[in-house]
């Protein structure tokens, strides 16, 4: 294992801000965009289905 | 050759589509986690620390991958768009809507992956390099992919333009792929090349080829769930979107 701790594993070497910032944003852009596609599944799939009632 | 356009029309109509998407992206979601999962793991407990630029190389591991998916999403993107352009497939053009703004997320990432790397190795957050701008001017094309796209209301006419605003784009991706060599640029050059041998430890190639290999099956998995979007939203009257849609109707109803 070449970090001697877990704080000396989030310093990363004094380079911390960067690199958790990096990952950091990444995981949010991903995690959001992922969420986003839901909701636009779901209301699409809503607006087909009161299409449908206003149909019948 | 008959059996084969049949084959062909019959997978690219929405009907057949619709269900092949919704049975692949879970399968890819799963690997892009495993993926990723062991990337993460190499690229922060088994590469070694870089000698010149010491632990804030890391970033690469996730700014390379972004950065070669943003150019990758275009091409596809483009591809698309001009099958749709040559062929008038209607769910060619919904494909190329499908990746545009995944893409245009990557171009931000690398962008700002990138400038979280150069304000501590160059001093700089943000410089005018060939590499920089080129790839500054992709999430420009892609955010005028979409803007076109969005603001034309004669879907045919939207679908058309915005294809043809993707292909021309398209001469920018070599430009920023070869812009390393063509000019001299503060970017460094690529550490990975078909022809030479890498010039990083393989501990590090190899979690970096993961991270990518991952961020590709999330981009097909998250690209098949916007089409599937679109799908639904351009198709709300025709027979096919009731019955293929019927078991997601019943999940939102349960």
């Amino acid at each position: 294992m070449m970090w001697g701790s877990f704080s000396e594993f989030l310093a990363m070497g004094g380079y911390g801000f960067y690199v958790w910032l990096s990952f950091g944003t990444t995981a949010l852009c991903m995690v959001w965009e992922v969420l986003a596609v839901r909701r636009r599944q779901a209301t699409a799939l809503q607006a087909g289905l009161s299409e449908e009632g206003a149909n019948h | 050759m008959s059996d084969s356009r049949v084959t062909w029309s019959k997978y690219s109509s929405p009907q057949a589509l619709y269900p092949l998407a919704g049975t692949l992206i879970p399968w890819c979601a799963g690997a892009a986690i495993l993926f990723m999962a062991a990337g993460l793991y190499l690229g922060f407990f088994v590469a070694p620390t870089d000698f010149q630029q010491g632990e804030a190389y890391r970033i690469i591991f996730v700014h390379v991958p972004a950065a070669w998916m943003s150019m990758l999403l275009y091409v596809a993107m483009a591809l698309w768009a001009g099958i749709g352009l040559g062929l008038k497939a209607r769910p060619s053009f919904m494909m190329a809507q499908a990746i545009a703004p995944t893409g245009a997320m990557f171009t931000f990432l690398a962008l700002l992956t990138g400038a979280l790397w150069g304000k501590p190795t160059w001093g700089a957050w943000w410089v005018w390099d060939a590499r920089l701008t080129s790839e500054l001017i992709l999430l420009f094309l892609y955010l005028g992919v979409m803007l076109l796209h969005a603001s034309i209301d004669d879907l045919r006419r939207a679908d058309r333009a915005s294809a043809l605003f993707a292909l021309v784009g398209v001469v920018n991706v070599p430009i920023i792929y070869f812009s390393v060599r063509w000019w001299n640029t503060l970017h460094q050059g690529a550490s990975v090349s078909m022809t030479a041998a890498p010039k990083m430890a393989a501990t590090m190639l190899l979690a970096m080829l993961l991270m990518t290999i991952g961020f590709w099956l999330y981009s097909i998995a998250v690209i098949l769930a916007r089409l599937r979007c679109v799908m639904l939203e351009r198709n709300r009257q025709p027979r096919w979107s009731q019955s293929a849609a019927e078991q997601d109707v019943k999940e939102v109803r349960a």
